[in-house]
Formats: structure tokens, C-alpha cells, sequence
């Protein structure tokens, strides 16, 4: 006898993704640690920012940083010149870091060092402008990295990593006089999509905005210390 | 290829359905997703990945049916509702304000499923997983 049945779920298409998520949160808060996720196209400097930011940010806190890298190791050996300890997550042909593969970095992280000692872990997420807005790994924030020689239009071409972003870095602005590209532009692209977001200018190479951004990170971490709201969900 | 990724865990999320039945042999016809236009997800590449990923699993034969669910936000200046569009970077037509509110379009959620636990079903299934 046929009898179809229709069972409704209402799950969230990304549940065992975001079960994992919320796993590593946890551990982040009995860490007491700040977790940010770095996220950007590929060249738009995650690498050259933490080799710039790295040291300055180790004199006040204790940092690690989690690489995320299709196949290479070579991110993570520029940044263990920088004396931070570093844990390559090499994600093979998968074009962004998930909850479990950041899972996976955690137990690594825990054989060379306790977390609990940590203030700060940065995970560098593999470049690519689409899919790591998708796919939380248990971060407190999500940073987004623009490079100002990507061009004005890339927040209005990738609408949902600058709207997940809590903050936005235009990178390369020393750049700027040798390109006819228009930093209000960008700007107010990234502003039209997320209001909320923000957006501070930086170079890694001359240090310009460099405070700016260690100023956000020491805001966010005093303000972990406040009661922490609930991982996003949507 | 993220549709993979999200095929993984949209399996993941259907054992686990799976494992709470009554009747473990039940044969799942479709599996209705609700997919919003603000997501980076493509309907047809996760309908392929699917139908790739379930060949010779308990899922086989089944059919991915996706709604998909309109780009929707609300200006807070007037609080119309408007389709945000790249063109007019995202702001509200009726008073050029950015992006506030989303009302939809960033849904990912397994709505339903359709299945049968009859006795010919349950036997098919079997056969399904004794042959593979």
C-alpha cells in the first residue's frame, strides 16, 4: 500500500556545519580567547596584514593564527617568520574553511600550546569572495579584506561577504595615486550593502590605518568580555 | 564548488532524519529546500551535486525540489519593502537608503520531505542496499 508522507524538518540546510560552528564557539569561550575569521579575495593581502599586524598586536597579547590554504604551506611559513605560532589547515580542493576543518586546526593548536593562554586566534580563511560568508566556523567577528586594486564594484559583485562582515579593511591604499579607482566609491558600496559595518583604510607596506585596526581588535576584545550574544543563525 | 560542501551537510542532516524513524527502510521520494536569492548557493548545481552525491545510497531515486525564496529588504526611512538590486548598489529606490533590513532571501532551510514507509517500498530499499 502506498501511503506518501510528508515530514516537515524546518532544519537549516547548514545544521551540521553550524552544530560544529557552535562547537568551536564554545571552546573559544572557555578559552576566554577572540576568535576573528579573515576573509578576502586571493592576493588582497590576509598574509601581508598579519606579518604587518602580528607583531605589533604579540606585544600586548598572546596570538595564534590558523591558515587556511587550498594545498601550500607558504602562508603558513611566512608567518611562522614572524615567531607566532601558526597552524596550517590545508583544505585540498575545498574552496573554504568549514566548521570541522577549523575543528580539526583546534586539536593541532592544543598539542603545541594551551588556548587558554591565548587573548587572540585569527583564522586566515582560503581567498575567495563567495562561499567562507557561507560557512561560520565558531568566529566572534568576521573580517573582510578589500584590496583598492580589485575595484569599486567588488562589494556590489559580492554582496553577501561584505554584508556578513563586521568590519571591512580597504587594503593597499598606498596604492591609490597610481590607480584611477575612487576610495569613496568603495566605501560607500560597502556602506550601501552593510550600514553596519566598519571600514577602515590600511597599508600593510607604509603601516597607514594599522592603529586604526588594532584599535577595532582591542575594542572587540574588551567588548568579548561583556556578555557574548548568540552565534548568527540566518 | 561549495554546493558540495552544502550537499555534504544537507546529507549529514538526512541520516540523521533517517535514524529517528520508526521504520528504517523508509524510501524518500523528494527532499523540498527553501533557497534564498541572497545566499551564494545555485539551485541547479545543488540539484546535480545531489544527484550525483545519493547514486547507490539509501537516497537513490530521490528527487532535490528547490523554492526559491526572493531578495527582500525593508528601507527604515519609510519602511517600504523593495527588491535590492546591484545596480542601485543594494539602497531602497523609494529614498536611496542602504541596506538595513533583510526580509528574505537568505534562507538555506530543508522545508520538507516526502516519503513512503509502505511494505513494497521498504522491500525495494532493502534490495537497494543488499545489491550495492
Amino acid at each position: 500500500m502506498h501511503m506518501p508522507l510528508e515530514d516537515t524538518l524546518d532544519l537549516n540546510l547548514l545544521t551540521a556545519n553550524q552544530h560544529q560552528a557552535e562547537h568551536n564557539h564554545q571552546h573559544f569561550q572557555g578559552w576566554d580567547l577572540l576568535c576573528l575569521n579573515l576573509m578576502s579575495s586571493p592576493g588582497a593581502g590576509k598574509t601581508a596584514l598579519l606579518e604587518r599586524s602580528l607583531p605589533a598586536l604579540a606585544a600586548d597579547l598572546r596570538v595564534a593564527v590558523l591558515e587556511g590554504d587550498m594545498t601550500t604551506l607558504l602562508d603558513a611559513e611566512r608567518l611562522e617568520a614572524v615567531s607566532i605560532p601558526v597552524v596550517p589547515i590545508t583544505t585540498g580542493r575545498s574552496c573554504h574553511l568549514d566548521a570541522a576543518m577549523v575543528s580539526g586546526g583546534l586539536k593541532l593548536l592544543e598539542q603545541r600550546l594551551d588556548p587558554s593562554g591565548l587573548d587572540l586566534l585569527l583564522v586566515e580563511n582560503v581567498g575567495n569572495l563567495v562561499c567562507p560568508a557561507e560557512f561560520e566556523v565558531g568566529e566572534h567577528h568576521k573580517v573582510a579584506l578589500l584590496s583598492v586594486t580589485e575595484g569599486d564594484d567588488k562589494p556590489l559583485k559580492y554582496p553577501l561577504m561584505f554584508r556578513q562582515a563586521d568590519v571591512v579593511l580597504i587594503t593597499k591604499v598606498d596604492l591609490l595615486p597610481h590607480l584611477p579607482v575612487d576610495l569613496a566609491a568603495i566605501r560607500r558600496n560597502i556602506l550601501s550593502i552593510n550600514p553596519n559595518a566598519t571600514v577602515i583604510e590600511v597599508s600593510a607596506l607604509t603601516g597607514e590605518g594599522i592603529h586604526s585596526w588594532h584599535h577595532w581588535v582591542q575594542q572587540a576584545l574588551a567588548a568579548r568580555k561583556q556578555p557574548v550574544p548568540a552565534l548568527a543563525t540566518a | 564548488m561549495h554546493e558540495v560542501d552544502m550537499t555534504k551537510c544537507l546529507l549529514i542532516s538526512l541520516n540523521e532524519w533517517r535514524d529517528r524513524q520508526a521504520q528504517p527502510t523508509a524510501m524518500v521520494e523528494t527532499v523540498h529546500l527553501d533557497v534564498g536569492r541572497f545566499t551564494c548557493v545555485e539551485p541547479n548545481q545543488l540539484v546535480t551535486t545531489y544527484n550525483a552525491a545519493v547514486q547507490g545510497s539509501w537516497l537513490d531515486g530521490s528527487e532535490l525540489t528547490i523554492t526559491e525564496i526572493p531578495f527582500v529588504g525593508r528601507c527604515v526611512a519609510c519602511n517600504a519593502s523593495y527588491n535590492p538590486v546591484p545596480e542601485s548598489a543594494y539602497r531602497s529606490p523609494c529614498c536611496d537608503h542602504p541596506l538595513k533590513e533583510i526580509v528574505s532571501g537568505r534562507e538555506l532551510r530543508i522545508r520538507s520531505i516526502d516519503y513512503r514507509t509502505d511494505a513494497r517500498a521498504a522491500l525495494e530499499s532493502g534490495q537497494i542496499q543488499r545489491t550495492r
